[in-house]
């Protein structure tokens, strides 16, 4: 069943709605990608859902990739959503600061993004304002840091039986 | 359980006991779980009673979190085949499948259509399982064993099946990149056609022992109901969603593996509750069982795998013998072959719904960063509102009618 709608098309009627806010149009493996500023993310997910044309609204995947050399935007808080209706997939990228992981819950929106975020929250740190309750879930209460973020290696660093030396990795 | 929680919980029964007529003016606190009988998995439910009416539910899950999150990072891509076996084990063939061609996608392999059949019927076979356990377990907590013990020879066959494909029974690691590691043997095309004329007859006795009993209906028609809105609301997918009388099936919708091919219909309920998603799942299996078909009488012949060295093991033979075949056993084993950079979403239906893979490559050995989207982790946080107002029993119903797998739900 093929997309009623192209990425051109979504994406003109998201850049006339909201301007500069928008990123730029980029589709990697055919699925639009926007990168939006995180103050804005829950006013765009918000418009795409209630747009009559549009209709995106099923909250398919919502989490949180780390780049730490990125200064400033080391979060990104990746949102997947899907337009069940006219078949279309879209996925925004709102990056925010380790310093101040703040980025509004959309749980008024979705009651599924409930526990997504809350498993964000868990792994990566990121602050949901607006949440019911931005508690672990997965890990221990009181685990005191966020593991999946990259500077905890899973492997013993001090391992030597893997020196990249041996395998032309240098 | 940490204090904490505890002093929640009391908040909240002062809360209820204010706003509520209660039964004798009491309320108590139930553990359903971690490890009860009702649970079938380890997670916990905290319920508040008042009598045997269920006023509040307060889930604790992650009792089996594995990390596999982050575990995926630090392996090499063949290698995470196997954490994905671990995930719904019930149906393991089916994620194996669904993160070979994620990576069949990122990697630009297209495979042959003889790949696609074999895997139709694998994930197929993979699903009847998954809807059968779920289906005889509803059985079970229903009062009804005989069911479940009937259809236990049925999957006992399906996983020797999957033992002739791949040597192992319940993670099975099925799946190669590029294809299956060998073909169909004389024997497992055997076994499959005992298997199609025995398991309709066996799986009709169990259909007619539930399907249209009087007690079956009284106890699971009205229990745990989901309205489709909020069944949309709380991202819910495969048949809990189909229960809800929503048609969305990632088979139909974007169709993977050529199940374009395949003549099938995507049933739904109407209620969202117990017997609808005890009947999506029946008659599912039956859609199934005649996709194996069209897929037996319409397979093609040809290879059984793409023609990929960089990802795909070569025969040992050729690895003793020739010094290419070698080198990529090598590269493949070590987790040396360059993989192209890429941002990835592949979505397959898993036995519970939408299984999805989101995977960041940054071009380096592992991946930079994968996300498993787990449906049972997404639609299992609807049970508190789903099973408010009823009672015990049908809380314990609700849940085995979700099939909630631990192992999906915690990662």
């Amino acid at each position: 069943m093929a997309s009623n709608l192209t990425n051109e098309e979504v994406y003109g009627k998201l850049k006339d709605t909201f301007g500069d806010k928008i990123g730029e149009l980029t589709a990697p493996f055919d699925l639009l990608t926007i990168e939006v500023p995180s103050n804005d993310a829950h006013a765009i997910i918000e418009w795409l859902k209630k747009d009559e044309q549009l209709q995106v609204s099923y909250l398919t995947l919502l989490g949180a990739v780390h780049y730490p050399e990125d200064n400033g935007r080391e979060i990104a808080v990746v949102y997947h959503l899907h337009s069940l209706v006219n078949n279309f997939r879209i996925r925004l990228k709102a990056f925010i600061s380790l310093a101040t992981p703040v980025i509004p819950s959309i749980t008024n929106l979705y009651a599924g993004a409930n526990w997504m975020e809350r498993e964000t929250f868990d792994f990566y740190g990121v602050l949901f304002e607006g949440h019911p309750n931005l508690t672990r879930i997965l890990n221990e209460d009181s685990m005191d840091y966020f593991p999946m973020r990259k500077e905890f290696q899973l492997e013993d660093a001090t391992r030597d039986d893997k020196d990249d030396r041996f395998f032309g990795r240098e | 359980m940490s204090n904490e929680i505890n002093e929640n919980i009391k908040e909240e029964h002062d809360l209820i006991l204010s706003s509520h007529e209660t039964i004798d003016g009491d309320l108590a606190t139930l553990n359903l779980g971690p490890t009860h009988p009702a649970t079938h998995g380890i997670f916990e439910n905290i319920l508040t009673i008042d009598g045997e009416k269920i006023l509040d539910a307060v889930q604790t899950v992650g009792y089996i979190h594995r990390a596999f999150e982050k575990l995926a990072e630090r392996r090499p891509y063949n290698q995470i085949t196997t954490l994905t076996d671990r995930l719904n084990y019930c149906s393991s063939p089916i994620n194996n499948i669904g993160w070979c061609m994620t990576m069949e996608k990122l990697i630009g392999c297209k495979v042959p259509k003889r790949v696609d059949y074999m895997r139709v019927i694998i994930m197929e076979l993979a699903r009847i399982n998954d809807h059968l356990i779920c289906n005889s377990v509803i059985g079970v907590d229903t009062g009804a064993l005989t069911g479940f013990t009937y259809l236990f020879q049925q999957r006992e066959a399906i996983y020797e099946l999957f033992e002739e494909v791949c040597g192992a029974r319940l993670t099975t690691n099925m799946c190669r990149i590029g294809g299956f590691e060998r073909d169909f043997s004389e024997t497992f095309n055997k076994k499959l056609d005992k298997f199609l004329i025995e398991f309709p007859k066996i799986f009709n006795e169990f259909d007619s022992l539930l399907s249209r009993n009087r007690i079956f209906m009284d106890r699971t028609i009205g229990s745990g109901p989901i309205s489709a809105e909020r069944a949309l609301e709380y991202s819910f997918s495969g048949p809990n969603l189909r229960a809800a009388g929503v048609d969305y099936d990632v088979r139909v919708m974007n169709p993977y593996c050529s199940y374009e091919d395949f003549d099938f219909i995507v049933p739904v309920g109407s209620n969202g509750d117990t017997y609808d998603r005890f009947q999506v799942r029946q008659e599912e299996i039956r859609q199934s069982l005649s996709i194996i078909k069209q897929a037996l009488a319409k397979m093609p012949e040809g290879p059984f795998h793409a023609d990929v060295p960089e990802f795909y093991l070569p025969s040992k033979q050729d690895v003793y013998e020739k010094m290419e075949a070698l080198i990529y056993h090598f590269k493949i084993v070590m987790g040396e072959t360059p993989v192209p950079v890429g941002e990835i979403y592949n979505a397959v239906e898993g036995g519970n719904g939408e299984l999805g893979f989101y995977l960041i490559s940054d071009g380096g050995r592992t991946p930079y960063r994968l996300q498993f989207r787990r449906p049972c982790f997404i639609y299992y946080q609807a049970y508190p509102e789903m099973i408010k107002g009823q009672t015990i029993s049908d809380a314990v119903l609700t849940l085995s009618s979700m099939n909630v797998i631990a192992g999906e739900l915690d990662a």
